[in-house]
């Protein structure tokens, strides 16, 4: 991708991550950057602690060991001191989840007016503003609206606003916790596998979405995927973890190319066997 | 043609097999139920004297209840296969009242407002009826008071009554000893208990489901054992008696006044009569029921409302939104439990006396069984929920032994039949397009 010529600052840095559960360590002294207008992917065969890294970053898990380190406007906030609802409202951190977590009896609309909720809260004045539709809460309301509209607009469920949230596809409630991740307001958007569970079609309309955000909001994107079409397709960087270590940290093509990937996918005795630019992409279809 | 009458046959064929295999069924229910029913009322001891107890058998009423239990399975099941489409069920009567209530909830609303206020104008009125009337609209609000709690935050309480309680007590003993009136004291009774729905709040803030609602069971029973104990401040199993009647703006309800102040029928010129009282304390508990729907529902569609909400479907998306849980969660049992007090405050007032004996345990579960079987969330099933449990034993006074029987039995039936509630229908807090359906 062309990533390298507009490189955003320095958005996240992950510094000696480990983190252990009892014996087990699922992250084991992980450093990597996440730069914004950049899409970085972290890949790796299941269980090698992808979804611990994020949990880490949310605030889910406080890490064993390490720093996690957010810049947002130029202050430097160190999320594992930090809440997990803080981390979302101050350090500006949104994510998705693997198993979709959407407000299912709640319609489209309002789970992306529920995103805004800090906004919309200080706008009503702790609800006594909102209590009397006083103006100044009424246009947070609109406006709120209004942004939830142009994110529905851009995942294409507009027209579906006021359906119930779990009635929709399965494809387009992973487009609206999407939708709903980035009302928040995020300067990093942390995505858990969103092409899981898509078809080919469905996963190419993500693809060009992802771009569209890396091009218009100016943010980074953090992004767990096992479908290889989707982070070679649109990754600028891609991280490659085995048993919570970290085996490549590149572009694709450096990635598509390093031994080692081709090793952890693979396994040792099939190296050379096959061709490696195919070989990432290989271990989606085994 | 053929095909036809061939299909015809194939499908009686089908027809009494599942017959058969119903009857089966049935029969087996109903040998459950005589084995059941032997012991449970087959056989009765009674004195004989002297001491000495002797056995009366009731066979009968055995034979009864596996007859009951046979036939109520047969109909079961002619239900299911009608229905089985799902658990939503198919076209019943409340299916369709509830759809019908959809379409016209501004009028049936308005409808049920006007009766509201008309009813102790109407011929048949009685004091007996509006008494029963306040009776429903305190439960009414105590049930849109744990609507809040139960029904949009998803926190099961199961000690609610400790809040009413706290308002109760909180007037009466300000009354007492401050001389407070209903009025000013009103106040002070919703801040009380907010406080303590707060001081709940905290220690259950990561509990969810049956261990919250363990937690809040004891504290229910918490509040009445200190109410009933401690006795210098809240007079222990003797109550608190001579709590002030509510003024009309100042004027008393009274046969006489004392020295320097002017009653209500002697200031308005009229007849003195003791209905006046009951009629007004019957528009008082309307007035503070209705502004607590007001109140709940204007809350719902603000940010605060929607958190509710969204803390009852995901708490760990709602933190992953930088929702605090915590602040959510305390503002829930807070403003629930306000409105519990204010409803306690009435109450002490409408009573003149109170005691722990009102604060069991067994209204709590009637609240709460008021929010589950009106449909979680929904103001108008509690309303409905609330003259079907709270009226319907006084009117089956008559068989009063039966009426815990009658009670647990509609229960099962609702539970059976409409799973959700009676009235389960969520009005989304905003629409983008208005008029169009939640739903595909």
């Amino acid at each position: 991708m062309t990533g390298a010529t507009e490189l955003g600052g320095l958005l996240l840095a992950v510094e000696h991550l480990t983190m252990r559960f009892g014996g087990l360590t699922a992250v084991h002294d992980l450093s990597f950057n996440a730069y914004s207008r950049e899409i970085t992917a972290i890949i790796g065969p299941n269980g090698a602690g992808k979804t611990t890294v994020f949990n880490c970053l949310t605030g889910f898990y406080k890490p064993s060991a390490g720093r996690l380190m957010m810049h947002v406007d130029g202050e430097a906030l160190l999320l594992e001191r930090m809440d997990g609802f803080r981390i979302a409202r101050q350090a500006g951190i949104a994510r998705t989840f693997q198993n979709i977590r959407l407000f299912a009896g709640m319609t489209v609309l309002e789970n992306l007016i529920v995103a805004q909720h800090n906004l919309l809260m200080s706008a009503s004045l702790f609800s006594i503003a909102g209590l009397f539709g006083l103006p100044r809460y009424r246009s947070a309301e609109r406006a709120a609206v209004e942004r939830a509209c142009h994110w529905l607009d851009k995942v294409g469920l507009i027209e579906r606003a006021d359906w119930t949230a779990g009635t929709l596809p399965y494809g387009a409630q992973r487009r609206l916790e999407i939708a709903r991740a980035l009302c928040t307001g995020p300067a990093l958007l942390c995505l858990d596998e969103p092409a899981a569970g898509l078809n080919p079609r469905e996963s190419a309309e993500l693809n060009e979405l992802l771009l569209t955000i890396r091009g218009e909001e100016k943010i980074g994107i953090l992004l767990i995927e096992h479908d290889m079409s989707v982070v070679m397709g649109i990754s600028d960087r891609i991280i490659v973890l085995d048993y919570g270590r970290k085996i490549a940290d590149g572009t694709p093509a450096e990635v598509r190319a390093d031994p080692n990937v081709i090793k952890a996918y693979l396994g040792e005795e099939e190296l050379g066997k096959v061709p490696e630019t195919t070989a990432a992409d290989l271990h989606i279809r085994r | 043609m053929a095909a036809a009458s061939g299909l015809a046959v194939e499908n009686s064929a089908r027809a009494t097999l599942d017959w058969t295999a119903r009857l089966k069924d049935a029969v087996l229910a109903a040998l459950v139920a005589t084995l059941l029913a032997l012991p449970l009322v087959g056989v009765q001891t009674y004195d004989i004297g002297g001491g000495a107890l002797g056995i009366r058998t009731h066979f009968d009423w055995v034979a009864i209840a596996a007859a009951v239990v046979f036939a109520g399975r047969l109909a079961l099941h002619r239900r299911q296969r009608l229905h089985r489409g799902g658990e939503s069920g198919g076209e019943t009567v409340f299916t369709r009242l509830a759809a019908w209530g959809n379409r016209r909830a501004l009028p049936i609303t308005l409808t049920g407002i006007a009766f509201a206020v008309a009813l102790p104008f109407l011929p048949f009125s009685s004091r007996y009826l509006i008494d029963l009337g306040t009776t429903v609209l305190i439960y009414v609000m105590l049930g849109w008071g744990l609507n809040v709690v139960v029904g949009l935050a998803g926190l099961l309480d199961l000690g609610y009554v400790a809040f009413y309680a706290v308002g109760a007590y909180t007037f009466a003993l300000l009354a007492r000893d401050l001389g407070l009136t209903f009025w000013q004291g009103l106040p002070f009774s919703g801040l009380v208990a907010a406080s303590f729905g707060v001081i709940l709040g905290f220690p259950v803030l990561r509990l969810r489901g049956d261990y919250l609602a363990i937690v809040t069971l004891g504290f229910g029973e918490i509040i009445r054992i200190v109410l009933l104990n401690w006795s210098p401040v809240t007079g222990g199993p003797n109550g608190i008696s001579d709590i002030p009647r509510p003024s009309f703006f100042g004027l008393p309800f009274a046969r006489a006044a004392p020295e320097g102040v002017r009653t209500f029928h002697q200031f308005f010129g009229v007849e003195f009569s003791p209905a006046q009282r009951v009629t007004y304390i019957y528009f008082v508990i309307l007035t503070l029921a209705l502004v607590t729907n007001l109140f709940t529902l204007r809350l719902r569609r603000l940010p605060i409302g929607r958190a509710w909400e969204a803390l009852r479907e995901d708490e760990v998306a709602c933190r992953a939104l930088g929702i605090n849980p915590t602040n959510v969660k305390l503002s829930a049992f807070g403003i629930g439990a306000m409105l519990g007090g204010f409803a306690g405050c009435f109450f002490a007032t409408r009573q003149g006396f109170i005691s722990p004996e009102s604060f069991t345990f067994i209204e709590s579960a009637t609240i709460l069984a008021i929010v589950v079987l009106g449909g979680m969330g929904s103001q108008m099933g509690v309303v409905l929920a609330a003259i079907l449990l709270v009226s319907l034993p006084e009117f089956g006074r008559a068989f009063a032994e039966f009426r815990m029987l009658i009670f647990g039995a509609a229960m099962v039936a609702i539970m059976v039949w409409r799973p959700r509630g009676l009235l389960a229908h969520r009005e989304p807090s905003l629409r983008l397009r208005a008029g169009r359906s939640a739903t595909p």
